[in-house]
């Protein structure tokens, strides 16, 4: 198996306040990864970070073979490569569905119009969303909305998804439909990198689960050891917190 | 509210409003001075007769008012740009954009007029227009680029950040961004503010007359002066409120809509 993406000994911080304190992580082509860990352990920072939506302090990150953190790497280009969807959706409200969609491959790769709007068509419709594709985003359900977001980075054919808490902004009767879309690019082969609360979720989707505590990856291995006989006790206090919560 | 409720309030507003205008005209008409003011400011034969020039006259003030908004729109969304533009390498870019802002917006527009008006034709440069108009409409928009372009820098700020790092993650550059994503909501917010500030701009193009300019303002200065009567003035200012109601309510039916659609949005 080749590695998609490489994560080493990545370090930042914000201020005084240093949140990856050495982090590394691979995952590998077609590989589904889930992090789980508590808020404040660095996981939706590790996500920006893999985008270079922010800089980091030190460490290297490669994707697919290429140092994306390097000097003179133009960040544009990585970042079409590397999709992101947002806990907040983040979809522009002043353009339709389809407007959301177009955008970027229109702009960034100079898809032509009519074949952007074929393209965003198609996956539009391939994820249910097809009569949806002249409405206004805040005409939608967060279901919905989280799903053109998802349909959004497709569009711009990336190597890698990085999903950061794409259900916790959802009401729970939303969250299922949002999930059902995941796990359909899991079984497509779309490698992904995963920061999750949905542990039952992340049983069934993951084929590793790591788990992220103060800025480091204390623990990883598969599901079903992680998440039912951790080793760490930081992970079973973890897991437990969860448990009495409901959550698993 | 109910049917019968709306309509005690409509009357009550309307008795009251009836009430307090017989009781200041009355005030007004029988203040000791009155009949004199009647003939030195709301003459009818001299409103008659000052009217059609002062008309002609305001047709300069709206032309002034239409091509300086033009340039104040294109010149004060650079300058919000600039202002926007992140990083160590932007900083003196940024720092030009401050300076200006403050300068413009500190110096009374009367003295920029007078400045410009009376200064720059005096240097005789080669191919440089002589005419105080001309210089007017330069002084309004030097110094409403200043105003507007904070009103476009407010807009910009209001649009949250994750609006740019949706873009630029999809791999937008920033140029990008800001033209498809962030000035397009930004620009949308603002429409309110920036005729408010036209409202403003339409009525400073009196300040031009100073000058010289022939306006509304100074045609009214010169039949007075001719006449010995005031009502010219009342003439040119009936032409300005004239004006500015229609964009006054425009606007406010603009804030609104706009406030109705983001609570129908909102819950």
């Amino acid at each position: 198996m080749s590695e998609a993406l490489a994560v080493h000994g990545l370090r930042k911080s914000f201020g005084q306040l240093e949140v990856l304190r050495g982090v590394d992580l691979a995952v590998a082509e077609h590989e589904v990864v889930c992090l789980i860990g508590a808020s404040g352990s660095g996981k939706s920072t590790l996500l920006r970070c893999v985008n270079l939506l922010e800089p980091i302090d030190e460490g290297r990150i490669v994707v697919e073979g290429e140092e994306i953190t390097a000097r003179g790497v133009n960040v544009n280009k990585v970042r079409r490569r590397i999709g992101i969807v947002f806990q907040a959706f983040n979809l522009f409200p002043h353009m339709s569905v389809l407007g959301n969609v177009t955008l970027a491959p229109t702009l960034a790769l100079h898809t032509p119009r009519a074949q952007a709007e074929a393209e965003a068509t198609a996956l539009l419709d391939r994820f249910g969303l097809g009569d949806k594709r002249n409405d206004y985003p805040d005409r939608l359900s967060g279901g919905q909305q989280q799903r053109v977001a998802i349909v959004r980075a497709l569009a711009m054919r990336p190597d890698l998804m990085l999903l950061d808490e794409v259900t916790s902004a959802l009401d729970p009767e939303l969250v299922a439909e949002v999930l059902e879309v995941i796990r359909e690019l899991a079984a497509g082969g779309m490698t992904m990198l995963i920061a999750t609360h949905e542990m039952t979720f992340a049983r069934d989707i993951a084929d590793r689960v790591c788990f992220l505590d103060e800025g480091v990856i204390l623990e990883q291995g598969p599901p079903a050891q992680i998440l039912s006989e951790p080793k760490e006790p930081r992970t079973q206090q973890f897991l437990q917190r969860i448990i009495e919560a409901g959550r698993l | 509210m109910s049917g019968g409720e709306g309509r005690r309030a409509v009357t009550v507003a309307l008795l009251s409003t009836i009430v307090f205008f017989t009781l200041l005209g009355f005030a007004i008409t029988h203040a000791p001075g009155w009949p004199e003011v009647k003939r030195t400011f709301f003459d009818r034969h001299q409103l008659a007769q000052s009217m059609p020039e002062i008309a002609h006259a305001f047709l300069l003030n709206v032309k002034m008012f239409c091509i300086a908004e033009v340039f104040i729109l294109v010149f004060a969304l650079l300058l919000a740009v600039v202002r926007s533009l992140p990083g160590p390498v932007f900083f003196p870019l940024r720092a030009l954009g401050i300076a200006y802002a403050d300068f413009f917006r500190g110096v009374p527009t009367i003295l920029v007029i007078a400045l410009l008006g009376f200064g720059a034709p005096a240097l005789q440069l080669k191919h440089v227009p002589l005419s105080t108009t001309f210089w007017g409409i330069v002084a309004l928009v030097l110094v409403y680029t200043a105003y507007v372009s904070e009103v476009y820098r407010a807009g910009i700020e209001s649009v949250h950040p994750s609006q740019d790092s949706a873009a630029r993650s999809l791999g937008l550059t920033h140029w990008q961004s800001l033209r498809k994503v962030v000035l397009p909501q930004a620009v949308r917010r603002v429409i309110p503010p920036l005729l408010n500030d036209f409202i403003g701009l339409q009525k400073d193009t009196a300040l031009v007359g100073f000058l010289g300019s022939v306006e509304a303002f100074k045609q009214s200065q010169i039949d007075a002066a001719a006449t010995f009567n005031y009502t010219p003035f009342v003439a040119a200012a009936v032409l300005f409120v004239a004006l500015t109601i229609p964009l006054a309510r425009f606007t406010d039916w603009l804030v609104l809509r706009d406030r109705r659609r983001r609570q129908a949005a909102g819950i």
